[in-house]
């Protein structure tokens, strides 16, 4: 079992500037965190979930709608069979990984700053894959068969999936991700869970805080226990994080349609969902440090490190773009190359240009201090990166599909309303998912911010 | 009749209103509260007990006369196994011979009759779309007598009253009438009625054709080509491969010239000279752009070129490329004589058509390429020009309408639907409800011609009759029986009308209605001479300055009488690919002097009417002419055609049916949306279509595949390999084919392939399993057209099968990338997979919206498939399953070469489309398949499809280069 103690000489760069601010003590933390979710539900709660959750109805009678009539109250045609729905579905499965990243990879690299945002970006993973899962489900043409999918036993079908299908991958994929950090997740929450019941006033919040915090009582071989569990679900993680964006980058490496069929998808999608992920947890994080008082344990440095991040699998993505563009002419490949070409001036070029600025030049300008410190400018951006690395999706689906060999099948793909309102109330669920997470889950990992700090007070 | 206390059980019933009784009328389903009469006890006693009676009997709608049906197989009726009945299918002046499918007594689909000389085994897509018009819930459904339901006895009790005397005032009108037994009672009717007439009017005839022979040689002739021995055709504003003539037949001719199997072979050559980009225009080896205006002139240049007539000042209004363009024609026909032909349009002035004829008496080419015979020389537009001035007079009293749309359709000067009102009695027997159905005093049901008896003549005599394959769906009648009620013809059902035009044996009787040809009439044969100083001595038309408007039949709806009709309004017009529309085509260059794009609004007048009609800019066009097709903008229609597309009979007059001079054209605001089902019209310089040149191909027989390039291709697997038992494939002569539609056709009445609509079609969601790629090469004023049929391509590397995640597509060991519907989810990326886009997907319930009599044409060898399933061509498999059933009841093992026809081969009349074994050598396919010419689209990619194409052949004259 590796030796997860930090040594103070190996603290002493991590922790400069400090992780934890403000002087907080062990019992401050314990304070701030489960008191937000303690505390009286403020009034500005009620709005936001009242919004959110309006737009969540909305994605229901959307699907309703949608099961009712069936794909065509979409924009999808031929050529065009896939358009919004997997191009949400992406950018949602995408959102997930920066959270696995920090919660597993990070953790192995033994980088301490993952502590105070760790929680809030697993539980972003577990809302972005599930606002993903909608889609492929929904997306198909009978979704009450959609579980012929699974490898469940039936007598309808009555045979086995065809396993040369990168869409059975996916399942699998997906499932595997869905489950493994739900688990991590959990396993994270557990002390925390144990401190809230432990807290808890009413009978009610006694009784299920008890229930889910499974016995916890904080003794040596828990923790012990707990160490090691939360190792090796770091290390189930890990591979994930690689894996689960490569397989569904294979749903088009392994077609033959020219501007999928490409080998650089693998690397390219992980970078591109990483970088995506980040701006999505700088979205949340900065908005959730500002209302709910957490400049403390979520400092600058936090947000400086991700823009840095950001920074690195923004200039990744760039690069890749610039591969694939030199690749299509360098291949000879008359099909490829018009492919290229016509997404960089085809009638889809202004989406194609859309995504050059948002993700790649837009993150360049964190070269530069004064913008991954300023929580205004990194908020817009991590904006604009989450539009771009839609638009990204979008641009591989959509105009790869639109014109490909035979002009005479050539189309143009236009979003109906119940496209826009689909993919509208997705997000609508996302934030529900993260506003319920916000108030009744103690955000910010207790236990392991208090390790930092223990860090951080030895070193002194 | 009130007897005893009275008993309500509703207020309403008490108050007893008109509504309340509308309201009880209406409860029951249509026609069930269609008996009006008050019933005494004892009647009602009467019809009780004949109902009993007859209650078994109600269920068969058979018809009480004896159809034979043909020996394909089986002796009498199995249930299951479908019937084939002969009958025949008229439209305008032409017949074609059918063979027609019937399921448990539902007509299902329709397939030409090898037998009959205008078909030759071919049916063109109004042919087979016909079926659904039989289905059509908005057809008239009952006899009625102003907006009040009647009954045909009640009619018949009219008639006997009203048509007493000696026909004062009494007019006829039909459609052209070549049906021998309608004739009879014509006659009769006309001994009957001393001073009645029968007027004869299609807005789409062959009046100039006749005028032309009347100015030529003096008496009405009709012309026969005969293409398969010209080998120089002229083709003068004539789409005789499209909507000019009959073209089963032509095209079969035409074609069989086209198809090259060595390089020693001769191939015919094809000149046109149009206005409008046409089937025709596509097909030919050389084509020139002209203003139909100008096409006389041009033809009498050609004359003088050619010495038979002086020289004109005509020569100098032809610019130097087209009098190069001339001479070069005049010498390739001098160099034919006996050989060549050349046609003159319906379009064109009797004039052009005088020329065409001394043209060709010059070559040499009466008795070889042409023939002759007798024809009446009734000039149509004339007949209902007269008809119009009594009406207007109020010499018309009675006017008894058997078909058409004249209401909707005569031209538009003689003001016909106003002058109707002027008549005391319009008696109207009509399919559907229209335009002159609104205007009619009696409005009578018309049986469609698949639920009736009748005989129609080819226009070269060929007699078949028509066979009712299920009785009357809405209690209709022909027009034979119409006019034999009106006129007291000795024979009233249809049947006898018919049984006695013909008379003969009863084994004769039952062999004609078997094979489908009653007898082949004598038409006398005429060996015409042409008087060349009648010709020279009649002017040419005018020059028209300005733009000149041309009128032509649509694709898709003809004169309007397929308004109604789905499967044809989304059927793609064949050049333009514009579906549930029509529009105002017009030349780049043209476009570019109005200052309009395509959609643009433009206001057309001419002769003081006026016309709003969108633009479409259609390369090849001429220059300074605008095509208006016909058959739009109908206001009174069944729900399919209503408000589809623009009406341009306003602007047609009974002295310019054929082109006029516009006054003005000019764009006014306002813009038109055209749901197209191609919307990139160039092959992006990708070897798709090939094509080669006669000369080519002498000079290297490889030409072809040398075009597409040498490909490395290996498997990093081992292959399933296919040479066991059956392997499917299919050949598409591209040399043949020239996109008429009638595969798409025959495919969608084969396969169950619902309609969609303009909206889905815009949105790219049209079903058909063939489409017709179309596609423009060389420049946007002078391009040309070439065609593909694209369907699966049955690949054998399928790049659909391995991504589909239920493998609900996968291929059978026949060869097959087969479908199966039950087991697809519908993630739709089989069809993003396709490199070929040839999967289509039920994005919505299509068949939501069918009414219950329209699922009856559904072949039910066939699934419906329901919404969110992929679906797409798998070569007809109900069809291959069949035979294999058949032969395995006949104990052969081998099934024989051409046992099996696809949908598309079969009704192709290029016969461009070859299916087969390609594990047996000696079958068509395979050997076809062994020409220098074949080749793969997208070969290159490894997916080894099993459909391949002969490289499209073009014999250009070396002079013209």
């Amino acid at each position: 079992m590796a030796d997860l103690a930090i040594r103070p000489q190996d603290m002493q760069q991590e922790l400069n500037p400090p992780l934890v601010t403000g002087g907080l003590s062990y019992r401050d933390i314990t304070e701030k965190v489960s008191g937000i979710c303690e505390s009286k539900t403020p009034r500005s709660w009620y709005i936001a979930i009242g919004v959110t959750g309006s737009l969540t109805a909305v994605l229901g009678l959307m699907l309703a709608y949608l099961v009712a009539n069936g794909i065509g109250v979409w924009g999808n045609n031929s050529p065009v069979g896939w358009a919004w729905d997997i191009t949400n579905f992406v950018f949602w499965i995408g959102i997930g990984h920066a959270g696995t990243l920090i919660s597993a990879i990070l953790f192995l690299f033994r980088q301490r700053w993952r502590t105070s945002i760790n929680r809030a970006a697993e539980a972003m993973t577990l809302f972005a894959v599930a606002c993903a899962g909608i889609f492929p489900l929904f997306h198909v043409g009978r979704p009450w068969r959609a579980y012929w999918l699974f490898p469940v036993p039936n007598t309808d079908l009555n045979m086995w999936q065809n396993f040369r299908s990168p869409l059975l991958w996916d399942v699998f994929a997906v499932s595997t991700y869905a489950t493994v950090s739900a688990l991590f997740w959990y396993v994270g929450l557990l002390p925390d869970l144990a401190t809230l019941r432990d807290r808890a006033r009413s009978k009610l919040r006694q009784w299920v805080f008890g229930f889910l915090s499974l016995g916890w009582r904080g003794s040596a071989r828990h923790w012990k226990h707990y160490e090691a569990a939360y190792l090796i679900l770091a290390g189930l993680s890990t591979p994930l994080v690689l894996s689960v964006h490569t397989i569904v980058s294979f749903d088009f490496a392994v077609s033959v349609i020219p501007g999928w069929h490409t080998t650089i998808f693998p690397p390219y999608f992980v970078a591109g969902a990483i970088f995506s992920g980040f701006a999505m947890v700088i979205t949340l994080m900065v908005i959730a440090r500002q209302v709910l008082r957490l400049e403390n344990l979520i400092t600058l440095k936090h947000l400086d490190n991700m823009c840095k991040i950001i920074l690195a699998t923004g200039s990744i993505v760039g690069y890749s773009y610039a591969v694939e563009f030199f690749t299509a002419f360098f291949s000879g490949n008359p099909y490829e190359r018009f492919t290229f070409l016509n997404r960089a001036t085809g009638p889809y070029a202004w989406a194609v240009w859309t995504m050059f600025t948002c993700n790649v030049f837009a993150p360049q300008l964190f070269w530069f201090k004064k913008i991954r410190t300023s929580v205004p400018a990194m908020f817009a951006i991590s904006i604009v990166v989450n539009i771009g690395m839609w638009f990204e999706r979008f641009v591989i689906i959509v105009t790869s599909l639109h014109r490909d060999y035979l002009p005479a099948s050539w189309g143009y793909f236009r979003p109906t309303v119940v496209d826009v309102l689909t993919f509208t109330g997705s997000i609508g669920l996302f934030l529900t998912l993260f506003l319920l997470f916000a108030r009744f889950l103690p955000i910010i990992a207790v236990s392991e911010v208090k390790s930092v700090l223990h860090a951080q007070n030895a070193g002194h | 009749m009130k007897t005893g206390k009275r008993y309500w059980r509703s207020l309403g019933e008490l108050s007893d209103t008109p509504q309340f009784r509308e309201w009880l009328h209406r409860e029951f389903p249509e026609n069930a509260s269609e008996w009006t009469n008050h019933a005494s006890r004892r009647t009602m006693l009467r019809l009780m007990a004949a109902s009993f009676g007859l209650a078994g009997l109600a269920a068969c709608r058979r018809p009480t006369e004896h159809i034979f049906p043909l020996a394909k197989g089986v002796e009498d009726y199995v249930p299951g196994n479908p019937l084939f009945y002969s009958t025949a299918f008229a439209l305008g002046s032409a017949a074609f011979g059918l063979h027609v499918e019937t399921h448990d007594g539902r007509p299902t689909k329709i397939e030409g009759n090898p037998n009959h000389p205008a078909s030759l085994g071919a049916a063109s897509a109004f042919a087979q779309a016909s079926i659904l018009s039989l289905y059509d819930p908005d057809r008239t459904r009952s006899v009625r007598q102003g907006r009040r339901r009647s009954s045909w006895e009640a009619f018949g009790e009219f008639a006997k009253d009203y048509f007493r005397d000696d026909g004062d005032g009494l007019r006829f009108l039909s459609g052209e009438v070549i049906s021998p037994s309608l004739e009879a009672v014509q006659q009769h009717a006309l001994q009957r009625f001393p001073r009645a007439r029968w007027i004869e009017y299609e807005p789409v005839s062959q009046d100039q054709a006749i005028a032309g022979a009347e100015l030529a040689f003096g008496r009405a002739v009709r012309s026969h080509y005969q293409l398969e021995k010209a080998d120089v055709v002229l083709a003068l504003d004539c789409d005789f491969l499209g909507l000019d003539a009959p073209s089963l037949a032509y095209t079969r001719a035409f074609a069989s010239r086209r198809k090259v199997s060595a390089p020693k072979s001769e191939m015919n050559r094809l000149y046109a000279v149009e206005c409008n980009y046409s089937l025709t225009g596509a097909a030919a080896d050389h084509r020139l752009q002209m203003r139909a205006s100008k096409m006389a002139l041009f033809l009498a240049a050609l004359a003088a070129e050619l010495k038979l007539a002086p020289e004109m000042p005509a020569r100098a209004q032809l610019s130097d490329a087209e009098l190069r363009w001339l001479q070069a024609v005049a010498k390739d026909l001098a160099a034919h004589r006996g050989r060549s032909l050349i046609l003159a349009g319906p379009r064109q002035p009797a004039v052009a058509h005088a020329w065409a004829h001394a043209l060709n008496e010059l070559l040499g080419n009466f008795g070889t390429t042409v023939r002759f015979t007798a024809a009446e020389g009734k000039r149509q537009v004339e007949q209902i020009r007269e008809l119009a001035d009594e009406m207007a007079a109020g010499r018309v009293k009675t006017l008894v309408i058997l078909g058409g749309n004249p209401a909707y359709d005569a031209p538009a000067d003689l003001d016909f639907s106003s002058r109707l009102t002027k008549v005391r009695t319009v008696i109207r027997l009509g399919l559907e409800e229209d335009e002159t159905s609104a205007l009619a005093h009696w409005l009578l049901p018309e049986a469609h011609y698949l639920e009736s008896w009748g005989d129609v003549r080819a226009w070269d005599g060929a007699v078949t009759i028509q066979q009712p394959m299920v009785a009357p769906l809405f209690g209709g009648r022909t027009a034979a029986e119409v006019a034999a009620m009106i006129s007291g013809y000795p024979y009233q059902r249809a049947y006898d009308i018919v049984r006695n035009r013909w008379g003969g044996a009863e084994a004769a009787w039952r062999k004609a209605l078997h094979d489908g040809l009653i007898a082949t009439e004598q038409v006398e044969e005429v060996k015409p001479k042409t008087r060349l100083d009648r010709i020279l001595a009649t002017p040419l038309p005018p020059s028209v300055d300005g733009i000149e408007i041309v009128f032509q039949p649509d694709a898709s709806v003809w004169d309007g009488r397929f308004a109604n009709n789905g499967w044809l309004q989304e059927a793609p017009d064949p050049i333009t690919k514009l579906t549930w529309d029509n529009a105002a085509l017009l030349a780049p260059s043209t476009a570019r002097t109005l200052g309009v794009k395509s959609g643009d609004m433009l206001l057309i007048e001419s002769a003081g009417r006026q016309i709003r009609i969108p633009a479409m800019i259609l390369p090849g066009h001429a220059a300074g002419s605008i095509t208006l097709p016909l058959g739009y903008g109908r206001t009174k229609c069944g729900r399919v055609g209503r408000g589809v597309g623009f009406n341009v009979y306003p602007l047609r007059t009974s002295n310019a049916m054929g082109f006029a001079a516009a006054s003005s054209v000019r764009k006014i605001p306002g813009s038109h949306r055209f749901s197209l089902t191609q919307e990139h019209h160039s092959m992006e310089g990708r070897p798709i279509v090939l094509e080669t040149t006669m000369e080519e191909l002498r000079k290297d027989p490889r030409a072809v595949e040398k075009k597409t390039g040498r490909h490395e291709l290996f498997s990093l697997y081992k292959e399933p390999t296919y040479d066991q038992g059956n392997q499917w494939g299919m050949a598409i002569d591209l040399s043949a084919c020239t996109g008429c539609n009638a595969c798409l056709l025959a495919c969608q009445a084969e396969n169950n392939i619902p309609i969609v609509g303009k909206a889905q079609v815009a949105r790219g969601r049209e079903m058909h399993w063939i489409r017709l790629d179309r596609y423009f090469e060389g420049s946007d004023e002078e391009p040309s057209i070439v065609f593909q049929p694209m369907a699966c391509q049955q690949c054998e590397n399928a790049p659909c099968e391995n991504v589909c995640p239920v493998a609900a597509t996968s291929h059978s060991p026949e060869g097959l990338n087969d479908m199966a519907y039950n087991r697809c989810i519908g993630t739709r990326y089989c069809a993003n997979n396709c490199p070929y886009k040839v999967r289509r997907f039920n994005f919505l319930d299509w068949h939501k919206d069918l009414d219950a009599l329209q699922k009856n044409q559904y072949n039910p060898d066939v699934t419906v498939r329901m919404r969110g399933v992929m679906e797409k061509c798998n070569y007809c498999v109900q069809r291959i399953q069949e035979a294999k059933i058949k032969a395995k009841a006949e104990s052969r093992r081998a099934l024989r070469d051409g046992e099996i026809l696809t949908a598309c081969q079969q009704t192709c009349p290029a016969e461009a489309i070859v299916f087969g074994n390609l594990n047996d050598p000696n079958s068509k396919v395979s050997k076809l398949k062994k020409q220098a010419r074949n080749y793969q689209v997208l070969a290159e990619l490894n997916v080894k499809p099993r459909t391949s194409y002969l490289a499209k052949v073009r014999n250009p004259n070396p002079e013209l280069a």
